[in-house]
């Protein structure tokens, strides 16, 4: 790799390693229940929207009520972002004349952005007006976001309360979320983005004749503001049809940079908040070192194969890396760092086309979100799928220490086994149910445009984007059809709120045991040895399920070259 | 007969012929269903079957047979449990002959009837030579009886009306006496009858951790069917299309079916391992919380020390030689026939070399409850031996003076955890002797094995403070609880559960009984009450309450066993993908040749060699399964680190090798 390729790293690493305690540490204060900084700013908003909205603000829910809050507000804005793409051609802020979507587009594309997932089956420029940027997916990019943090807040509270029937107040944990956390962090990052050159404007298109003689269309648009909320929030539904390898989204090394630290930032620090909260530093350590684990491995490869390039391209004369779908601006260390970063999150914003990376790579990227995007996640639910895989790796190594195993003290029994096993089984149900019908089904197939094991991955990537949430596109598929729009659809909502109910559940469960104290008998959770094995067990477990399918796509694919 | 002296061997030859019969009448799907992981495995056994009839092959019948053996291993595995139980059962049913019981009625004639006949609150005279005819409680008369037939005991006990050694079993013999017992149990429902059930397997129920790990196994198995069947439509995608024997051959390989096998024959065992050490629990759930237990509640006496003090040394006030207060004493004491007296002429003999006198007309004084003392009066001698408060009333009394240095010494015995005796001649006092608990020897290193798996002791006394500090501190005990109460007791079990700790102990008096049944452990002496051995989980054949220690030691031996054949049984995953995937594909893409890491010599050989790895992993492991995994007293990351290495690493590298010498000798023979 190149100097400036480690150098990058090395930056990114730092940044991480210097930002995220901090970050986690003021999560903590956030969600621990007593003061926080910026009380004084911040409570009176909060307060604004607890009257307006009538919330009881010290009012405790059990986790059926919390799940039930939830899903009523994750309904409601599927509704509104589903009118706006409905409606947006006779709505105002609509300068480059987007016309109003048919339904199947409008549900994809609402579910899409509720879910945190922000597949996007339009064209960011021809489709979407302003309007529907900014009150419908730039809205999604917060609440969205907030949702999967309230989530894994409340499986910490299951964890940490004793005999309690309650886990916190889901409109609470939001409006904190969005007010104290995503708000300002994204308000910064939106105006040193737009230092960088990143536009932000009301312009429809602005046309230009060149100097050749040629007509160009420019797109304007309110970008820095939501490409900020699109990295932080692990968003990635790029304002653009291009993401972020379009200049006005992402135009230098610089804010590359920025982007992936962004969309790093928060999943990594939650582990550390998660680490105050249960009153075990050492616990948050453990569980970041595990998302560091398979970040860094994840990017070691990807970056390995990109830079060895394509020995069939090399053959017949071109040589050094990989850069067929890459910005020039970007070269292979930080496309494929980019990538590998984006679906360890479940951002999916690209700078880069994941279909034109080297069959390995794209395995990699493959691999991260089929991992169940723990590493280090999506907002939250990078915390909550991680802490899952926590409460597995001790139910199945735990009672090598002759104990029933227990979490943070909680005994792991039945009932956390029935809802963990669960939850271990909705997203390869998706995944490969969905699939595999349209990898045998005709009309589905006749959408690949490509054959083969390339087709196979390509196919295996759409459903695994949209089930763990991630939304990043391998390319590939003309997927704005009926039987897509429908099936990514079920696969984004299963993918998103059946688990969300499953962890809720677990929360709730875990919140009404006893806690049974530490001692030198217990399954230690907070050492070198346990992330090891937590890595271990989410690879050997969720990974040998994918083992076949993987095998006849990319690795099939690699070892034809 | 006794439980005791039963060593069957692992593969008892008997036990073995009914287990391969059981084994082929497990395959039952009704029973089968119980276990879904072996239950998917019969189905696929099924399927391959009714292919390979239709469709003969050497391959389809291979692959069909050892499904097949699959299942019936699994079987077998549970069938070798159950037959040492039902051994042992057998023997035990013997005693269970019916008797007939002399009736008592009201008016207090003596009705001869069936022991089966008998109800509760029915009174029964048993008389020497007969046997008692059903559980009950003594409320007339003492008697030796004969226990050997429930514990392998062959020293007759007493029992006796009132106090805490009431009980009686049926089915033991009274060897003197005659005593009226109250039936307390109904025929088929006797302690002997519960203890046959227990041993057999019979009343079995999946405890708390095996439901929960079940219901993994399920899981993972729904996980991997979905892996499988959605295979065959990528599969077709690619042009290779398998065919349905390949596919259940995959699906067998990848369910954890060494785990999913061995499961209730590791619980089967581990029940089974107590009832060896003539402990009855009477659930599998009490087995796992001993594992689970972080305190445990000894009492001191019986437990932690001998049952009695003895005399440890002679402290002479001045101007006293110690050898004169031991003789003092050692006279004093020979009227003294309690276990401390003759503590006391022992000491002396050992120290002196003191000859037990000779009394020659002397006359002895022997202790009574109103002087608190002891001794002997000779013509010009007379010698006391007592409290020490008993002995400065009888100095004041004669208008001597009771030196200061003699109650400074009485105190620091007793600082020390001792009880002070003081001794007297005429009149004067010559000095202390210092009585002290005899703390069994090798208790302090089992309390530090308990304490390094994170286990607290808590020591029971009804000794004051200082005492009890003295003895919990030699004995090294985490904590002890002083002129402790039964309510006492019940509120440090109550206070220890509600900070979520699991708390075992033992006992044995009706004043016991609510304690042992709040106690998440409560281990019941055999001697002890009926009420006492009713409220507890478990009873101690042996009423020996140190083996509460071995108890928890088997709770965490049997969730070792769990968790380490299940972690192996994962772990066996990675190796078998290796041979499976290649030899799928391979005959479309011999590209994929590169992942036949083994070098396996053929597609089919490569399937057949994963499958029968498989089933013979199973046979391979019934001996650990059965005999538990080797626990050693450590901390849970020392524990830790060793069975992940073993059981985990190893996990990961057996079946690379394991498949790979299966596929010479199968490619040797030839498979297709």
């Amino acid at each position: 790799m190149s100097s400036s390729g480690w150098l990058q790293l090395g930056v990114l690493v730092g940044l991480i390693a210097l930002s995220a305690p901090l970050v986690g540490a003021y999560l903590a204060r956030v969600f621990g229940g007593g003061t926080a900084p910026g009380d004084r700013v911040f409570g009176p908003i909060e307060r604004l929207c607890y009257r307006a909205a009538g919330i009881d603000e010290q009012g405790e829910q059990t986790w059926r009520v919390y799940a039930g809050s939830l899903l009523i507000f994750s309904a409601v804005s599927v509704a509104a972002v589903y009118l706006l793409m409905r409606l947006q051609g006779s709505l105002p802020f609509n300068p480059s004349h987007a016309v109003s979507a048919g339904p199947a587009l409008a549900f994809n594309t609402a579910v899409s952005f509720v879910t945190n997932t922000n597949w996007q089956n339009y064209a960011g420029e021809t489709g979407a007006s302003h309007l529907t940027q900014m009150a419908g997916l730039a809205v999604q990019n917060f609440l969205s976001a907030a949702v999967g943090i309230a989530v894994a807040v409340a499986l910490i509270r299951g964890l940490t309360r004793r005999k309690s029937d309650t886990i916190g107040n889901f409109w609470v944990d939001l409006v904190r979320t969005t007010v104290r956390v995503l708000i300002p962090i994204a308000f910064v990052l939106a105006i040193v983005l737009a230092s960088q050159g990143v536009v932000q404007n009301l312009h429809g298109f602005t046309h230009a004749h060149t100097v050749a003689g040629a007509t160009q269309s420019i797109p304007g648009g309110q970008v820095a503001s939501q490409e900020a909320i699109k990295e932080l929030g692990t968003n990635g539904g790029g304002f653009y049809n291009a993401n972020s390898a379009h200049p006005f989204e992402n135009p230098t090394a610089l804010t590359n940079l920025l982007e992936i630290w962004a969309l790093l930032v928060i999943p990594f620090s939650l582990a550390f908040a998660f680490g105050r909260l249960v009153g075990n530093r050492r616990q948050g350590w453990t569980i970041f070192a595990a998302m560091f684990l398979l970040w860094i491995g994840s990017v070691g490869v990807a970056t390995h194969y990109e830079l060895a390039g394509n020995p069939r391209i090399q053959a017949i004369g071109v040589v050094g890396s990989n850069m067929e779908g890459k910005e020039v601006r970007f070269g292979a260390p930080a496309s494929a760092l980019f990538a590998a970063s984006t679906t360890d999150t479940s951002t999916g914003a690209v700078n880069s086309s994941h279909d034109s990376f080297t069959p390995l790579a794209g395995g990699v990227v493959v691999a991260n979100m089929l991992l169940g995007e723990v590493s280090p996640g999506g907002t939250g639910s990078g915390l909550y799928g991680m802490l899952v895989f926590a409460i597995l790796t001790v139910f199945l190594a735990g009672l090598m220490v002759g104990r029933t195993p227990e979490y943070l003290g909680k005994k792991v029994q039945a009932l956390e086994m029935k809802l963990i096993v669960l939850y271990l089984l909705v997203v390869p149900l998706v995944i490969l149910g969905l699939a595999g019908a349209s990898v045998v089904l005709s009309g589905p197939r006749s959408a690949l445009l490509n054959h083969g094991s390339h087709g196979l991955t390509e196919m295996v990537y759409a459903f695994t984007s949209a089930a763990n949430n991630n939304g990043s596109a391998f390319g590939g598929i003309g997927a704005n059809t009926n039987w897509f729009n429908a099936t990514l659809a079920i696969a984004m909502l299963a993918g998103r709120f059946l688990l969300m109910i499953l962890v809720l559940a677990l929360a709730g469960a875990l919140a009404r045991k006893q806690t049974v104290p530490e001692s030198s008998g217990t399954f230690p959770t907070a050492t070198p040895l346990f992330a090891v094995l937590l890595v271990a067990v989410i690879v050997v477990v969720v990974l040998l399920t994918y083992a076949p399918v993987l095998a006849l796509g990319p690795i099939l694919e690699h070892l034809s070259l | 007969m006794t439980l005791r002296n039963q060593r069957t061997s692992l593969f008892d030859r008997r036990i073995l012929r009914q287990a391969v019969l059981d084994s082929l009448r497990k395959l039952d799907p009704r029973l089968m269903a119980a276990n879904p992981v072996m239950f998917v495995v019969e189905i696929g056994s099924v399927l391959v079957t009714a292919i390979a009839i239709d469709k003969p092959s050497r391959f389809a019948w291979t692959i069909a047979a050892w499904l097949w053996f699959t299942t019936i291993f699994a079987n077998l595995a549970e069938a070798i449990a159950e037959g040492r139980g039902k051994a042992q059962a057998a023997e035990l049913k013997k005693t269970r002959a019916i008797t007939t019981a002399h009736r008592r009625g009201a008016d207090g004639t003596l009705e001869d009837v069936p022991s089966g006949s008998l109800g509760l609150d029915d009174l029964v005279v048993v008389s020497a030579g007969e046997v008692i005819p059903a559980d009950g409680e003594v409320v007339e008369g003492i008697a030796s009886v004969d226990e050997s037939a429930i514990t392998g005991e062959s020293a007759p006990v007493i029992r006796e009306s009132g106090g805490d050694r009431s009980a009686v079993t049926g089915g033991t013999r009274v060897l003197s006496d005659e005593i009226v017992v109250r039936v307390t149990a109904l025929p088929g429902a006797s302690f002997l009858d519960r203890m046959i059930a227990l041993v057999e397997g019979a009343e079995r129920q999946k405890t708390p951790n095996e439901i929960a790990l079940n219901i993994l196994l399920a899981g993972l198995t729904l996980v991997f069917l979905l892996a499988v069947v959605t295979l065959q439509p990528f599969a077709v995608y690619s042009g290779a299309r398998q065919s349905t024997i390949v596919l259940v051959a995959l699906l067998v390989c990848l369910i954890p079916t060494t785990i999913g096998a061995l499961l209730s024959a590791i619980g089967i065992a581990g029940m089974d391992r107590l009832v060896r050490r003539n402990v009855l629990a009477m659930s599998g759930r009490a087995v796992e919380a001993a594992g689970d237990c972080a305190v445990l509640l000894l009492d001191k006496t019986g437990t932690i020390t001998l049952g009695n003090r003895a005399a440890t040394a002679f402290l002479p006030l001045d101007g006293v030689s110690e050898q004169e207060l031991a003789e003092a004493a050692q006279m004093a004491s020979l009227a003294d026939e309690t276990p401390e007296g003759r503590s006391i002429v022992v000491l002396a003999k050992e120290r002196f070399e003191l000859r037990e006198h000779e009394l020659h007309g002397g006359h002895l004084v022997p202790f009574s409850a109103q002087t608190r003392m002891s001794g002997v009066d000779f013509e010009q001698r007379s010698i006391r031996k007592g409290a020490v408060e008993a002995i400065c009333k009888l100095v004041e009394d004669g208008r001597g003076s009771v030196p200061k240095q003699l109650t400074e010494l009485a105190g620091e015995v007793a600082q020390s955890g001792g009880t002070p005796l003081a001794v007297a001649e005429n009149g004067r006092p010559l000095g202390i002797v210092q009585l002290k608990d005899i703390v069994k020897e090798g208790l302090a290193e089992r309390f530090e094995h308990l304490r390094r798996m994170g286990i607290r002791t808590v020591m029971i006394t009804g000794d004051n403070p200082l005492t009890a500090s003295a003895i919990a501190s030699e004995a090294g005990v985490d904590d002890f609880l002083a002129e402790a109460k039964p309510e006492d007791k019940m509120a440090l079990i109550r206070r220890e559960q509600a900070g979520g700790n699991l708390v075992a102990m033992t006992g044995d008096g009706t004043n016991d009984a609510p304690a042992l049944a709040q106690a998440d452990v409560g281990v019941a002496m055999n001697t002890g009450t009926q009420a006492a051995r009713e409220a507890g989980n478990m009873v101690d054949l042996d009423s020996n309450p140190t083996k509460l220690i071995e108890i928890v030691e088997i709770g965490k031996q049997l969730l070792v066993t769990r968790g380490a054949l299940t972690t192996f049984s994962i772990s066996n995953d990675v190796a078998k993908y290796f041979a499976i995937i290649p030899a799928m594909f391979a005959g479309v893409f011999p590209e994929l040749g590169h992942l036949n890491v083994m070098r396996l010599s053929s597609p089919e050989s490569a399937i057949a060699s994963a499958v029968i790895f498989n089933a013979l992993i199973i046979v391979a492991l019934i001996p650990l399964a059965l005999r538990g995994v080797r626990f050693r007293a450590a901390s849970a990351i020392a524990v830790l680190r060793r069975n992940l290495f073993i059981y985990g690493l190893g996990g990961l590298v057996a079946p690379f090798i394991g498949i790979k010498l299966i596929d010479l000798v199968v490619s040797a023979i030839g498979i297709s």
